[in-house]
C-alpha cells in the first residue's frame, strides 16, 4: 500500500504540475491586422496633352470575405488617346492604409503586373516601368535586371469601341516571359476585369 | 517492513527459549492470483532440506515433521512464474499461497513486438508486425498501415498521410499513442499524426468504434501504437536500423536501447532522425517536397505483476515540404494545373525546404500506474500531457516572408482510470472514466487571419465494457459509454461573413465586442453524446472463428468543421465551418469470418455504417475576391451510407513459397442527395509472392503488385466563372485519376555477427517499373505525379 501512497502523491504533483503550466488566461484574443492583404487597386490613366483622367478602381474591404469586390470606371476613354498609366495597392484593412506598392517594389524582380485586353477593344499598353527603376528590399540596391514590372504603363487607345480590360499581378511568375499570363505562370495576387468604353 | 523484521528478530529470540519443536505440519493451498481457483500439480521445495511435494486437485499440500522457525518455500507450476515465499512455522501452519496463472495471457509479461493481445473480441482487429514496422522505418506510419486491408491514406503529398479506415479519416480516427490519445491531426486534411513510426512495438488497427475505452467517436477505427512490452530479468538489449532512400537522396537512422532488472524496473530510450531532399517523380523533381525529421522517446518505471508505474516522454518533431506548384492564387491558377500535366514550377533537386511547409513540435508526457487486487482484478491510472505546436509557412511577400501564416499551440490534458474485473473465467467488466482539458491558441503575430481560434475544450467521458464467455466456443461482448464535450471559442467573425451565413439572426447572443468590421464572438457548445457496442465472437474450432459487431457511435463536431472560415491557399480554396453543425451518428455492423486449411486461409469482413449527420467537407460555390475567383468549400452534414468488404487470402505453395492477396472495396453515398461521397478510396488489389528459406540465414525475397482501381463514383465538378477566360469553365477538381498499378520488391537477409548479435540487410525497391499514376485520394494529384521509383536499403543490427 506504501508504494501506491508514493505513487498517488507523485501523480498528484505531476497533475498540478499540469494545471499550473496551462497558465488560465481568460483575455480575449488580440484581433489580426491582416497585413499582406489588397483591398483596393486604382489604375490611374491621365492622357498626354491634357484632358479627362480615367481612374479604374476595385475595392474589396472584407478581402476574402463573402462581399465581391466593387468595380468602378471614373469614365470613358478619348478615341486615339496615349495615357500614362500607373498602379496603386492599398491595404485599407489598416489605419492609416498601408501602400502595398512598397512591398511590389522591394520584390520587383518575384513581380509582375499583365495587361490583357479583350476582343474588340481598341487599345494597346506598353510597359513603362522595369526592374531596374526598383530598390530591393533585400540588398537596398537597385536591381540591375531590367524584366518589365508593370507598376506604370502607357495605354493607347484607337477607335471607339467597347470591351474588357484586365489587370492581373502574377507572383513568382517566370521573368522574362512571352507577356502571355499563361506563359508567366506564377500565382496570381489580384485579377480584376474592367469594362470600358472608347468613345 | 517493520513486522517482517520483528517477526524475524522474535522467531529467533524465541526459539532457544522453547527449544525444538520438530512435529509442526505445514498445511498449504496454491491458488491463482485472479479467481482463487486451486492449482494443481504446482511444485513445493522447502528451501535447503530439498524435500519436495505436489499438489492435488484441490491444490492443497501438506510438510509433516517440521521444526518450528522461518522456512523458504520456492513455489513452481508450470504456467506461472516461481515465487519464493517464507512461512513462520509455530505448530501447526496453514498458508496460501498464490500464482500469476495463465502468464501467456497477461500483456504485461509479453516479450515479442508482434504477439499482441486483441483489445476487442466481436471486432476484427489486425496488427502490423514488427519486421513491418521496420521495413517502413524511413516512411510514415499512415503508409505503414496501408497494409492492413480496409485501410488507405489521404495525403498532402509524400509527407502527410493521413490514415484512413473504412473510408473514413480525420476526426473519426482515433489514434492511441502509448495510451495517449493523439491531439492536433483531426484538423483540416493536412494535418498527419504527429507520430515517428520508429519506436513503436505493435501498431493496430480496430475497425468499428469496438474499442469504446478509447472514445466513442472513433467512426472509422482506432489505431493503437505501442511501445514494446519489457520483461522482468536483467537484461540489456537494442537495435539500430539504417536506411538509405534513393527518392530523396536521403535516409534515417532509428537506435533503441532498453535495460530491464530482474525486480521490474526498466530504462528504455529511443531515437530517430530522417532527412529526405525533394522527391522524384518519374519525370520530374518534386520541388519543395524534402522532409526533416527527428523522434525521441524516454522511459522509466517499475513494473511488477501486483502493481507498476512508469513515466514516459516522446517528442516528435518534423519539417515538411509542401509541393512547391501546390500553392496557387486563384481558379485560374487551379484550372491552369490542372490543365498542365506537369507542374508550374520544377526546379532542380535541393534538400532545402522552403515555403510552403510546415514545422510541427509535438510533446507527449505520461504518468501511468496499476495495481492489482487478488481475486478481483486491476485498477489503472493514467495521467497524460500533450503539447503540439504548430507552424505554417505560406509563399507570402515582403516583411511578412519569413512569418508563418499560422502559429497554432495545442495544450492537451487527460486523466484517465478504469478498473477491470477479470478474476472470473467467464467474464470479464472493465469501467472507466476520463476527464480532458485542452487549450488552442492561435498567435496574432502571423498577420494572417485565424484559421482555427482560441478556444477551450471539456471532455468527460466514461464507459462500461463486459465479456461474458458463455461457452468454450461463443464469447459475448458488450460496452456503453457516455461523453460530454464543451467547447468555448473566443473568434473574430468578420460583419460580412457573420451576416452572409446568417449567424446574426441566430447566435447574436454569442457577440462579445464589435470592432466595426470585425465581431468578437464567444461561441459556447455542449454536446452530449452515447456509444455503445454489441457483439460476439463464435469460433468453431481453432481454424474458423466468425465476428460480429455493432457499434453506435456519436462524434462531436471538431473545431475546424466549426469555425473554419478563410482562404487555404494550398488548395485556392475558401473553407467554410458552420456553428450549427452537430454531432453524427454511426450506426456500423461488421462481420467477419476467418478460416483456415492446411496450405490457405483467408479472412473476409463485409460492413455496412449507416451514419446520420455524416460532416463532410466539399466544393459549392465559388466567391469573388481581388484576387479573382476562389471555389468555396462548406462544410455540411447528411446522411450517409458506407458499404465494404475486406477480403484477404494466403497460399502455402510449400515450405519456400507462400503468396498473399487482399482486396478492398468500400462505397459511400450521400443518401440525402443520392450523389456519391466525396474522397472515398478507390477499390484495390494486392498480390504478394514470397520466397523464404531460413536455411540460408533467413533469406527472404517477395514480389508485391498493387492494383488500385479508378476510383468511378465521386461527386460532380463545378463550374466557375473564370475572370481570365471571362467565362463560366468546368473545374474538375473532383474527377479522379486513372487507375494504376505498381510493383514492389524486397528482400532480406540476417547475418549472425555473434552469438548475440545480428545485422538484417534489407533491400526494397517500390514503383519498381517506374510508373507514372496520380492517386485520388493525395490532394496533390492536382498539380503533380506520385513518387517515382525508391530503392530503400536496409540495415539493421541487433544486439
Amino acid at each position: 500500500m506504501q508504494s501506491l501512497r508514493k505513487s498517488s502523491i507523485l501523480f498528484t504533483a505531476f497533475v498540478t504540475l499540469g494545471f499550473l503550466s496551462c497558465s488560465d488566461d481568460d483575455n480575449d484574443p488580440d484581433p489580426v491586422n491582416e497585413e499582406e492583404v489588397i483591398t483596393t487597386m486604382t489604375v490611374t490613366l491621365v492622357p498626354q496633352g491634357g484632358g479627362n483622367t480615367v481612374t479604374l478602381t476595385s475595392r474589396d474591404l472584407d478581402g476574402d470575405g463573402p462581399d465581391a469586390p466593387v468595380l468602378t470606371v471614373s469614365e470613358n476613354f478619348v478615341a486615339n488617346t496615349t495615357y500614362t498609366g500607373s498602379v496603386v495597392l492599398l491595404n485599407e484593412t489598416e489605419t492609416p492604409a498601408e501602400l502595398v506598392n512598397e512591398e511590389i517594389e522591394g520584390e520587383a524582380d518575384e513581380h509582375q503586373f499583365f495587361f490583357v485586353v479583350g476582343s474588340g477593344l481598341n487599345v494597346t499598353t506598353t510597359y513603362g516601368d522595369d526592374e531596374s527603376d526598383y530598390v530591393s528590399a533585400e540588398t537596398g540596391q537597385n536591381f540591375t535586371s531590367t524584366n518589365p514590372v508593370g507598376i506604370d504603363f502607357t495605354l493607347e487607345t484607337a477607335a471607339a469601341s467597347t470591351g474588357t480590360f484586365t489587370v492581373t499581378l502574377r507572383h513568382e511568375p517566370k521573368k522574362p516571359n512571352d507577356g502571355t499570363l499563361a506563359d508567366a505562370g506564377g500565382e496570381t495576387d489580384i485579377a480584376q476585369t474592367f469594362t470600358v468604353t472608347i468613345q | 517492513m517493520r513486522t517482517t523484521v520483528m517477526v524475524l528478530f522474535l522467531s529467533f529470540l524465541t526459539a532457544p527459549l522453547w527449544g525444538q519443536n520438530c512435529n509442526s505440519i505445514l498445511l498449504g493451498e496454491v491458488v491463482d492470483f485472479h479467481d482463487n481457483t486451486p492449482l494443481e500439480g504446482a511444485t513445493i521445495l522447502l528451501v535447503g532440506k530439498e524435500k519436495t511435494v505436489f499438489t492435488g486437485f484441490n491444490g492443497k499440500f501438506r510438510f509433516e515433521n517440521l521444526c518450528d522457525g522461518i522456512l523458504e518455500l520456492e513455489v513452481f507450476h508450470p504456467e506461472c512464474k516461481s515465487q519464493f515465499i517464507t512461512v513462520d512455522i509455530k505448530g501447526d501452519t496453514y498458508k496460501k499461497i498464490s500464482l500469476e496463472h495463465h502468464l501467456e495471457e497477461l500483456d504485461e509479461v509479453k516479450v515479442i513486438g508482434d504477439i499482441t493481445a486483441d483489445k476487442t473480441n466481436s471486432a476484427l482487429e489486425k496488427s502490423l508486425k514488427l519486421n513491418t514496422i521496420e521495413q517502413y522505418s524511413s516512411k510514415t506510419l499512415g503508409d505503414a498501415l496501408r497494409e492492413i486491408p480496409g485501410v488507405s491514406s489521404l495525403n498532402t503529398g509524400a509527407n502527410i498521410v493521413k490514415p484512413t479506415i473504412h473510408g473514413l479519416n480525420g476526426s473519426r480516427v482515433v489514434i492511441l499513442n502509448d495510451g495517449v490519445r493523439m491531439q492536433d491531426m483531426e484538423w483540416g486534411e493536412e494535418h498527419a499524426p504527429n507520430i515517428d513510426i520508429n519506436g513503436s512495438g505493435s501498431i493496430s488497427v480496430v475497425k468499428g468504434a469496438a474499442a469504446l475505452e478509447y472514445g466513442g467517436d472513433a467512426i472509422g477505427g482506432v489505431i493503437l501504437v505501442e511501445s514494446p512490452n519489457v520483461t522482468e530479468k536483467d537484461t540489456l538489449y537494442g537495435k539500430t536500423i539504417l536506411n538509405g532512400v534513393s527518392n530523396g537522396r536521403g535516409g534515417s537512422v532509428s537506435s533503441e536501447l532498453i535495460k530491464t532488472y530482474e525486480n521490474g524496473w526498466f530504462l528504455n530510450g529511443q531515437g530517430s532522425y530522417k532527412l529526405l531532399g525533394d522527391r522524384e517523380a518519374p519525370d520530374y523533381v518534386l520541388s519543395n517536397t524534402g522532409v526533416s525529421e527527428i523522434g525521441a522517446k524516454l522511459g522509466f518505471g517499475k513494473r511488477l505483476f501486483n502493481t507498476g508505474w512508469d513515466v514516459k516522454y516522446s517528442y516528435y518533431n518534423a519539417e515538411l515540404g509542401i509541393l512547391r506548384a501546390s500553392h496557387i492564387g486563384n481558379v485560374d491558377d487551379l484550372i491552369r494545373s490542372i490543365n498542365n500535366n506537369e507542374p508550374e514550377i520544377i526546379e532542380p533537386f535541393t534538400y532545402s525546404i522552403d515555403s510552403p511547409r510546415q514545422e510541427v513540435t509535438h510533446h507527449i508526457g505520461s504518468f501511468n500506474f496499476y495495481k492489482r487486487f487478488q481475486g478481483v482484478g486491476k485498477w489503472t491510472l493514467q495521467y497524460d500531457f500533450q503539447n503540439n505546436r504548430r507552424f505554417e509557412y505560406d509563399v507570402r511577400i515582403g516583411d511578412d516572408r519569413d512569418k508563418p501564416a499560422i502559429d497554432l499551440e495545442l495544450v492537451t490534458h487527460t486523466v484517465t482510470t478504469d478498473f477491470k474485473w477479470d478474476s472470473n473465467a467467464t467474464y470479464t467488466i472493465k469501467v472507466g472514466a476520463m476527464g480532458r482539458y485542452q487549450d488552442n491558441f492561435a498567435n496574432p503575430d502571423t498577420g494572417v487571419r485565424r484559421l482555427i481560434p482560441d478556444y477551450e475544450k471539456y471532455d468527460l467521458g466514461s464507459f462500461v465494457i463486459a465479456d461474458y464467455r458463455l461457452n468454450d466456443k461463443l464469447l459475448l461482448d458488450a460496452g456503453f459509454r457516455y461523453d460530454f464535450n464543451r467547447i468555448d471559442a473566443k473568434k473574430f467573425y468578420r460583419t460580412s461573413r457573420w451576416e452572409e451565413r446568417g449567424y446574426n439572426i441566430e447566435f447574436q447572443e454569442f457577440i462579445i465586442g464589435n470592432l466595426g468590421t470585425q465581431l468578437l464572438t464567444n461561441p459556447v457548445f455542449n454536446y452530449h453524446n452515447f456509444s455503445s457496442t454489441v457483439g460476439f465472437q463464435y469460433k468453431e474450432n481453432n481454424f474458423s472463428t466468425l465476428r460480429f459487431n455493432y457499434a453506435l457511435s456519436q462524434r462531436a463536431p471538431n473545431p475546424s468543421e466549426l469555425f473554419s472560415d478563410g482562404l487555404h491557399h494550398s488548395a485556392a480554396r475558401i473553407e467554410l465551418g458552420d456553428l450549427r453543425i452537430n454531432s453524427e451518428t454511426s450506426h456500423k455492423i461488421s462481420l467477419s469470418k476467418s478460416r483456415d486449411f492446411d496450405t490457405w486461409g483467408f479472412t473476409v469482413e463485409p460492413y455496412a455504417n449507416f451514419i446520420s449527420d455524416f460532416i463532410l467537407l466539399e466544393p459549392t460555390d465559388v466567391e469573388f475576391t481581388i484576387r479573382g475567383a476562389f471555389p468555396v468549400w462548406s462544410y455540411r452534414q447528411t446522411n450517409a451510407r458506407l458499404f465494404g468488404v475486406d477480403a484477404s487470402a494466403y497460399v502455402n505453395i510449400n515450405t519456400y513459397w507462400k503468396t498473399d492477396h487482399s482486396f478492398s472495396l468500400v462505397k459511400g453515398n450521400d443518401t440525402e442527395e443520392d450523389i456519391p461521397l466525396i474522397n472515398i478510396p478507390a477499390a484495390n488489389f494486392r498480390n504478394k509472392l514470397t520466397f523464404s528459406k531460413p536455411a540460408w540465414n533467413n533469406f527472404e525475397l517477395s514480389l508485391e503488385s498493387d492494383y488500385v482501381f479508378r476510383q468511378n463514383e465521386f461527386p460532380e465538378n463545378i463550374t466557375v466563372f473564370s475572370p481570365e477566360q471571362q467565362q463560366e469553365v468546368l473545374l474538375e477538381i473532383n474527377t479522379p485519376p486513372n487507375a494504376y498499378h505498381l510493383i514492389s520488391i524486397y528482400s532480406k537477409i540476417e547475418i549472425p555477427i555473434t552469438k548475440k548479435n545480428r545485422l538484417t540487410a534489407g533491400l526494397t525497391v517500390n514503383n519498381a517499373l517506374n510508373t507514372n499514376y496520380r492517386e485520388y485520394l493525395n490532394r496533390q494529384r492536382l498539380f503533380a505525379d506520385d513518387l517515382g521509383r525508391n530503392i530503400i536499403l536496409q540495415l539493421k543490427f541487433n544486439y
